[in-house]
């Protein structure tokens, strides 16, 4: 859960992942993402999930928590995947119920869900232990709009605060008896409650507008300026190149899968 | 409704991507300086919304609600529902990075598409007429979402077919259930706030 004292006061913790710059960290995220997706064979990316797991131990020490975010990632494209063997057709390896299963859709649900892996554990690894305040100032360095910026971390803030309030119309509505079923009346009462949240906020922004107007609001965030790149930045990268490198040597090395 | 990493094929990732640039960047001209807080505001009720679970006969489903999204925002859905699905990606690794455009798209081209045909219907009715565009604008949405989620699916390959009808299958009971839920809430802000349902009217002040 977003919780805004967990994303916007800055993060106490300073591993050797943390002291890189933002910038430098979005970047290799991204880059080493695209790559992965992109890989045929499955060497590489399950090299990728080892080193990225191993990343995410030293940056995000909160083991169990991490575990269960990419077991709810697995839970949800699971169905997904177990269709695939039957779905395409092929060399079959198993008849289930007059269906017959097929390596080679075997093999791309597996790809699939090594990918999906592989991005998670790199987000988690090298953008996890970002606060909200580090990730627009590295959004911000890497010449993401200043509105759009802007836009992200208001909403995150506001994420808190209309949960809250969701809780105390739901808290009320619980003490008028109400229990979510499965009827017209539950639904139109979700509904009313959405109405309430949204005319709620309304009448909050508004009052939120003149408040930073008094403060001199004229448009866009104010981060402070991002700290020198030092050398520990480039070896970063240097790393990162590295093993990129490696991993699109090893999926030119090795036959793809299926 | 999102698709992860490594599903699609980089065709519909690269499409996506593009369409999601344009939607994003006009939605963000819209935004004056004084509708940003609105707007920021709007996009936390809608991520907040996709936390609440209702029970849609033997499970339970989260919400969408982006047919509703579409009426308050307008273009600015775009930006909103970006910002959401990266909210996502970074802090609760859900979702994915490259198809971060294709679900943008997936999700904001219908509210945006109700947005276009019903909200000058909404202006203007009241009563029966305005639940029955509730509900259209509700179930709507969701129905074309689940539609180009299997679109999208369907595109990147032959054997994602099954998937795709799936998807759209099982999607036909959370239509039913956001659409209730869109007229019901459509309904209370034309009682209380009419003004928010006015074109644009989230991005103008009420006063």
């Amino acid at each position: 859960m977003i919780d805004g004292t967990a994303v916007l006061i800055p993060s106490q913790s300073m591993t050797t992942i943390q002291r890189i710059d933002p910038r430098f960290r979005l970047l290799a995220a991204f880059f080493l993402i695209i790559t992965a997706v992109t890989f045929s064979s499955w060497q590489p990316i399950a090299i990728l999930i080892v080193i990225a797991a191993i990343l995410t131990g030293f940056a995000k020490p909160d083991w169990p928590r991490t575990v269960k975010m990419v077991l709810a990632m697995d839970g949800f494209i699971l169905v997904m995947l177990a269709m695939l063997p039957f779905t395409v057709s092929g060399q079959p390896f198993l008849t289930l119920w007059g269906l017959q299963a097929s390596f080679e859709g075997l093999f791309q649900a597996v790809l699939i869900g090594l990918k999906a892996n592989a991005t998670i554990l790199v987000l988690i690894a090298l953008v996890g232990g970002m606060d909200a305040i580090m990730l627009g100032r590295g959004l911000q360095g890497l010449y993401i709009p200043a509105k759009l910026i802007t836009l992200f971390m208001f909403t995150i803030r506001y994420i808190d605060v209309l949960r809250r309030e969701y809780l105390r119309l739901r808290l009320s509505m619980r003490a008028r008896g109400f229990a979510a079923g499965n009827n017209r009346h539950s639904w139109r009462s979700i509904g009313y409650l959405l109405g309430m949240l949204l005319v709620r906020s309304h009448e909050r922004s508004e009052r939120i507008l003149w408040a930073m107007k008094c403060r001199g609001y004229h448009g866009h965030m104010h981060f402070g300026a991002l700290p020198r790149r030092q050398s520990r930045d480039y070896c970063f990268a240097a790393a990162v190149l590295i093993l990129a490198g490696f991993l699109i040597g090893l999926e030119v090395a090795c036959p793809p899968l299926g | 409704m999102h698709i992860v990493d490594g599903a699609l094929s980089s065709e519909v990732i690269v499409t996506g991507a593009v369409l999601g640039v344009v939607g994003v960047g006009y939605g963000l001209r819209k935004i004056d300086i004084d509708a940003m807080p609105r707007v920021a505001m709007m996009s936390a009720v809608f991520f907040v919304a996709s936390l609440i679970h209702v029970p849609v006969g033997p499970t339970s489903a989260h919400l969408i609600v982006n047919g509703l999204a579409g009426l308050m925002l307008g273009w600015a859905i775009f930006p909103a529902i970006f910002v959401g699905l990266l909210l996502q990606a970074i802090f609760f690794g859900f979702g994915g990075i490259t198809v971060l455009g294709v679900n943008t798209i997936n999700i904001a081209l219908p509210g945006f598409v109700m947005w276009l045909v019903i909200s000058p219907i909404i202006a203007r009715t009241d009563g029966k007429m305005l639940l029955m565009a509730g509900f259209v604008a509700g179930a709507g949405a969701i129905g074309l979402s689940s539609m180009l989620v299997g679109l999208s699916l369907a595109a990147s390959g032959q054997e994602f077919i099954t998937t795709a009808k799936l998807v759209v299958a099982s999607h036909i009971p959370v239509m039913v259930v956001e659409g209730i839920l869109t007229a019901a809430a459509l309904h209370l802000v034309k009682k209380v706030r009419p003004v928010m349902l006015e074109p644009a009217g989230v991005l103008r002040s009420a006063t």
